[in-house]
């Protein structure tokens, strides 16, 4: 399947808690229509991690409900638990530990601490500490955060498997907001740097991995697209391409023309 | 007893276990995580765990989200 290019004999893969990955595209499973469009969507994005989100079990209310996990069995995805809609410290980890015993022992978790309804923007104090307890307690931890370098570089130092920055804000679609600050992130890490949040469309992702991301997490850019199975497909070219221009190296930028047909040998 | 289920108040027998309010509940067999009392009760306890009155059960699932 694999074409022997240059590009591809070059890359290393996305090794994330020791463990290898194909695809640099991340997706989540929230606000799609229904599970089918949750699948489909999901299959052709080509994704191997997945994010979940741990809530109640409605009591009660249609026991047969097809749950979430019948449709993305564990053992086809990495399933990426999420602290979404934790505000606090404490229910970040409280909502990691169920997890963790939700899917058996599983350690990998996005960890979110939101600070702010409107913008959805983390809470970096409670960030850093629920991230130090998890990390301790055994967690894989794969933390959102905003687009700060000195923020990231403490992330990975407490030893979280992989730093997530803010593209832009969550669900907002504005796209790469601020590309000199996730460069800096980029070439100061040493963990797994994935832009998480704000991605709007193809183009978007693209310029996340020119600048060296070494993935992309993303979930209301296809669910909220008209066609979300199609928009996925458009990310995972989007990724594939803008990774391949990363470890190209594009051309320097010039003010001035530089014709691309040889000026010698012209017979008029 | 009274008892606390994911925030909702019910009356049931006393020193029922776990296991059999999941099976009360229909929700046998399914993938889910419970505590009681803010404390994880791990699924290979769950048959042994008896319930007591005031107890708060909080059973957790995996749902779509980003």
């Amino acid at each position: 399947m694999t074409t022997e290019t240059a590009a591809s004999i070059n890359d290393n893969p996305l090794i994330i808690a020791g463990k290898t990955y194909q695809s640099r595209l991340l997706v989540g499973t929230g606000k799609y229509k229904d599970n089918e469009e949750t699948r489909q969507a999901i299959e052709t994005s080509g994704a191997e991690i997945i994010t979940i989100a741990v809530r109640r079990t409605n009591i009660g209310q249609n026991p047969d409900e097809p749950n979430l996990l019948d449709i993305l069995p564990p053992d086809q995805y990495t399933l990426l638990p999420n602290t979404a809609g934790c505000y606090t410290t404490e229910d970040a980890v409280r909502t990691c530990r169920l997890a963790r015993e939700l899917l058996d022992g599983h350690s990998l978790v996005k960890l979110e601490v939101l600070g702010d309804e409107k913008t959805l923007f983390p809470d970096i104090t409670a960030t850093l500490e629920a991230a130090e307890i998890l990390v301790k307690d055994g967690f894989d931890v794969m933390v959102y955060t905003s687009d700060d370098p000195l923020i990231a570089k403490r992330l990975e130092d407490i030893g979280c498997a992989a730093v997530m920055p803010l593209a832009a804000p969550i669900g907002s679609g504005l796209g790469i907001r601020n590309p000199y600050n996730i460069l800096t992130i980029v070439e100061n890490a040493n963990v797994p740097i994935i832009v998480d949040a704000g991605v709007g469309t193809a183009s978007d992702a693209a310029i996340a991995m020119e600048l060296g991301c070494d993935g992309i997490l993303m979930n209301t850019a296809i669910a909220a697209a008209q066609n979300p199975p199609l928009m996925a497909s458009a990310m995972k070219k989007a990724i594939e391409g803008g990774r391949e221009a990363f470890l190209a190296g594009r051309m320097p930028r010039k003010r001035f023309a530089s014709a691309s047909s040889p000026i010698e040998g012209l017979f008029f | 007893m009274n008892i606390s289920i994911n925030g909702e108040q019910r009356t049931l027998e006393d020193k029922l276990s776990l296991q059999q309010l999941i099976s009360i509940l229909g929700l046998e067999n399914k993938r889910l995580a419970i505590e009681v009392n803010q404390e994880i009760v791990p699924r290979s306890e769950h048959a042994s765990y008896t319930l007591k009155q005031d107890d708060k059960v909080e059973i957790v699932q995996a749902i779509g989200g980003g």
